[in-house]
């Protein structure tokens, strides 16, 4: 697990900040999903995930990251999620379904945690 | 000469933006966010009657990408085009800009040492276009009210400060009082309130301290702009970390300001606030 910057300095329980260290580290990641802004890159990208992120040079570990769907290792290993919800709707995924992730909660259990969970 | 006539601070949430686009509101959750920002809607549309809006927000990984990050950027275009963020555009018309009134406030906040980017195409994701119909009315191929976008980096640290963000207000109220022509402008920044996306920690909100905000910006905002980035990520979620964004609209406001109208509503994952100010 070396490959994971440890965000020691911004002393942020269950936060990783994203500045300019995890930003290189994760530079492959949020080009790859910069691209995912036009249909036809995410006609592609669904077509053949792996060629996908092969062009893109992720490393091995961010490619696990991102088969496993896992929102988390993909965030320490320097995915910002900004970029990474292009991915997310070219899956189908939602904004709560990656926090339920995140939190290491069912979707049904985050939703619980939430005042009005009808506003989606 | 041109006169700032409005100061706005308001969230701005995709889910807002999709509930919109499906007509939700009369939807039970959505109704209480679509009601909160009617009145300032109709305040805008029938008393402040702007002619422009400067509104001040952040793109999230749509327009900008890392390879050359822009701490502050501004429009200086005719037009702004609708941003897809991978669902798709949303269907908005698009913006007209000013962009005789952009360059004089590009020369202006330039000559005043903020060295902005300046941006002749720009795209708008839902960090711009959020707001923009919770406020006015647009028809199909319209707004009633031009537009000049103004970016922060709020994702990739290093940000710039709240102090240097509530400086850049105060340069931008100079360089807006300084256009020539009759003008009405509205200022917006957008952002926040509470909110954490990142890590174990997602869905973080405080809403004391997103009450205090909407309040303490109005009377002291010089203390608001003295806090740290970790101070306020710590207190207000990592997100939470784009209120620095109502700090430059703040910075562009009187000393003395007068709250229109205020509203705040937590359904989800961000503390939304809404906070209409005008000069003393």
């Amino acid at each position: 697990m070396t490959d994971i910057t440890t965000d020691t300095h911004w002393g942020i329980p269950g936060t990783y900040v994203f500045d300019l260290a995890l930003s290189q580290q994760g530079y492959a990641i949020n080009k790859m999903c910069n691209s995912l802004k036009t249909q036809a890159n995410r006609d592609l990208y669904l077509a053949d995930e792996e060629a996908y992120m092969t062009a893109y040079q992720l490393t091995e570990a961010q490619k696990d990251a991102i088969r496993q769907r896992d929102w988390l290792r993909l965030t320490q290993l320097g995915g910002n999620l900004f970029f990474f919800l292009k991915l997310a709707a070219t899956l189908g995924y939602g904004l709560y379904q990656i926090g339920a992730e995140m939190r290491g909660e069912s979707y049904e259990a985050f939703m619980q945690t939430r005042r009005v969970a009808g506003a989606v | 000469m041109a006169k700032i006539v409005a100061g706005i601070g308001s969230s701005h949430v995709p889910s807002i933006g999709r509930a919109y686009d499906q007509h939700k509101q009369t939807d039970p959750a959505w109704q209480p966010l679509f009601d909160g920002y009617q009145p300032v809607k109709q305040w805008l549309a029938e008393e402040v009657k702007a002619d422009v809006v400067i509104l001040v927000y952040n793109d999230h990984g749509t327009e900008f990408f890392l390879d050359r990050y822009p701490t502050f950027a501004l429009g200086v275009a005719d037009r702004y085009q609708i941003a897809d963020e991978g669902y798709g555009k949303r269907p908005l018309p698009e913006f007209e800009g000013h962009a005789a009134f952009s360059r004089h406030l590009a020369n202006q906040l330039v000559a005043d040492e903020f060295d902005l980017t300046l941006c002749q195409e720009m795209a708008l994701d839902h960090g711009f276009l959020t707001a923009m119909p919770l406020l006015w009315q647009h028809s199909d191929n319209d707004w009633p009210v031009k537009v000049v976008p103004l970016l922060v980096n709020v994702i990739q640290h290093p940000l710039p400060s709240g102090r240097r963000c509530y400086k850049l207000g105060q340069a931008l109220k100079r360089a807006i009082e300084s256009w020539p022509e009759d003008l009405r402008v509205a200022i917006v920044g957008t952002g926040g309130l509470s909110h954490q996306l990142n890590g174990e920690r997602f869905g973080f909100i405080n809403e004391q301290w997103d009450q205090q905000w909407m309040q303490r910006i109005q009377t002291e905002p010089e203390a608001l702009a003295d806090l740290s980035h970790k101070e306020v990520m710590t207190a207000a979620g990592a997100e939470g970390g784009e209120v620095i964004m109502w700090l430059v609209m703040r910075g562009a406001m009187a000393a003395q300001v007068e709250e229109v109208h205020r509203f705040y509503y937590a359904p989800m994952t961000t503390g939304i606030g809404l906070l209409a100010l005008q000069n003393g």
